[in-house]
């Protein structure tokens, strides 16, 4: 019994059909709980207003767009090494869903920048290396779409994946270096423990990204079950014709 | 693997456009942007350190697509693969042979054109140190990018989509150090920075363009 027996596909699509509708309800429950906390039940900020409370999708869009990536990386790694499909096809079905929260991320920032700093768009570290983040997800999501082989592609994109990675985070040092922020430094800085967001902010906070994180988890693993069904209604079709 | 620099750089000459392609293009930008932001002098002088990067990125991006292309439709590329030189080897090359043809030149064109946009006098010599240590790594990462997409039919456009995140550190650093020289900074740790990514580019992006090309000539 080991870890990688639910890398057979039929394998995981019978371990996870029934955990799919526990995970997306268990992560609704929590968007609707920290959402609905968050809006409506917390005081508005002494500095910001109520322009404060969009950061209960920005922050934990922004947190998932960039662990996203990180599982597509741990994906492709897994995929170079082993080489078990599933591991392929979920780093694919994890693009999109990355690319969209990096998008949340990029315009609920916008529409909270523009009362704040009062600009839609700065080019500071952060949104800069966001939008590089963006245009990674592009061009992985095109590779994937330009080739005809499953495997070739599954093969190129975990390449594509790991350089990608090193230059992500090449880039996000060069642009600190390059520009001054205007935006605000992190408020849950993990590394020290010391948080500069109240509790009363904070715990809808964390209901929302766990609920996001859920959601994205969710949202994986039902696109990985289509990838597999598409590859197998594919095999069945090529059977068929010849 | 000499031979190889030797055949690849006669064919770049002998093709015609090698050279003068990516410096006519150049050229091109260089002339462009006083029509497009004003002749005013000191507008020019303050972008010009950004246009002439911005400018040798998109030459070295325009001749990507020959890197692999010719070779994979004539059938030299798998010939190459099954050669004693190890692939990673003629990834190395290949990526050599394009900066001599088109990083090389930019670099000692770039004095000429930082004239035309009334660049700093001081930061000449930035100017040539960052282009001479980044465009190397523009080649690497291009060829990089070349293997990924050269069994595709109109790879060219994908292959800048991604290309294009991957020469962002290239790009700010390079900039910046002609800026700071410009400025009269110490524009020293951006140029070090850039010398960093050009010596990880070579150390590493072979084996990636070598897996890559491995992948597709399958």
């Amino acid at each position: 019994m080991s870890i990688w027996e639910y890398a057979n596909p039929k394998k995981f699509i019978a371990t996870t059909t029934p955990l799919v509708p526990w995970v997306l309800g268990v992560a609704i429950a929590c968007l609707v709980v920290g959402l609905v906390w968050g809006f409506f039940l917390t005081p508005d900020d002494f500095r910001q207003g109520s322009t404060v409370k969009i950061i209960y999708l920005h922050v934990p869009a922004a947190l998932m767009a960039i662990n996203a990536w990180f599982m597509m990386l741990a994906m492709s790694l897994i995929w170079l090494v082993r080489r078990h499909h599933v591991s392929a096809l979920a780093a694919r079905a994890a693009a999109p869903v990355g690319i969209v929260m990096t998008l949340i991320a990029l315009i609920t920032g916008a529409i909270w920048g523009q009362p704040m700093w009062g600009t839609w768009w700065a080019w500071d570290p952060r949104l800069t290396s966001f939008l590089i983040l963006f245009l990674f997800y592009l061009g992985y999501m095109a590779l994937w779409e330009a080739i005809e082989d499953p495997d070739t592609a599954a093969d190129l994109t975990s390449v594509l994946c790991i350089v990608g990675s090193v230059f992500a985070v090449l880039s996000r040092y060069a642009v600190n270096f390059w520009n001054q922020g205007l935006h605000q430094g992190t408020s849950i800085p993990v590394a020290t423990g010391e948080r500069t967001i109240s509790d009363v902010f904070f715990v809808p906070l964390l209901i929302c990204m766990v609920g996001f994180g859920l959601l994205f988890l969710a949202l994986v693993l039902i696109r990985t079950q289509t990838e597999i069904r598409v590859r197998r209604i594919r095999a069945l079709e090529i059977r068929m014709r010849s | 693997m000499i031979a190889l620099l030797r055949r690849d750089l006669s064919l770049a000459v002998r093709a015609g456009g090698g050279f003068g392609l990516g410096l006519a293009f150049f050229l091109i930008i260089v002339v462009l942007v006083p029509f497009g932001v004003g002749p005013e002098a000191a507008v020019l002088s303050r972008i010009a350190p950004g246009i002439l990067w911005v400018a040798a990125l998109l030459a070295a991006l325009l001749s990507l697509d020959r890197i692999f292309a010719l070779d994979f439709e004539d059938g030299t590329l798998p010939l190459l693969a099954t050669s004693p030189l190890p692939l990673e080897g003629v990834a190395l090359i290949k990526g050599v042979a394009h900066w001599i043809t088109t990083g090389l030149p930019l670099t000692l064109a770039a004095p000429a054109f930082g004239f035309l946009l009334n660049l700093d006098p001081s930061a000449y010599v930035w100017l040539l140190a960052s282009l001479a240590l980044g465009t190397p790594a523009l080649s690497m990462i291009g060829t990089f990018g070349a293997a990924l997409t050269v069994g595709l039919r109109r790879g060219g456009l994908l292959m800048s989509l991604l290309v294009l995140p991957l020469y962002v550190p290239t790009l700010i650093f390079g900039a910046e150090t002609v800026r700071r020289g410009a400025l009269g900074l110490d524009a020293i740790t951006p140029l070090l920075m850039l010398a960093g990514i050009t010596l990880g580019s070579f150390a590493l992006l072979p084996f990636a363009t070598s897996s890559a090309l491995r992948v597709n000539l399958k």
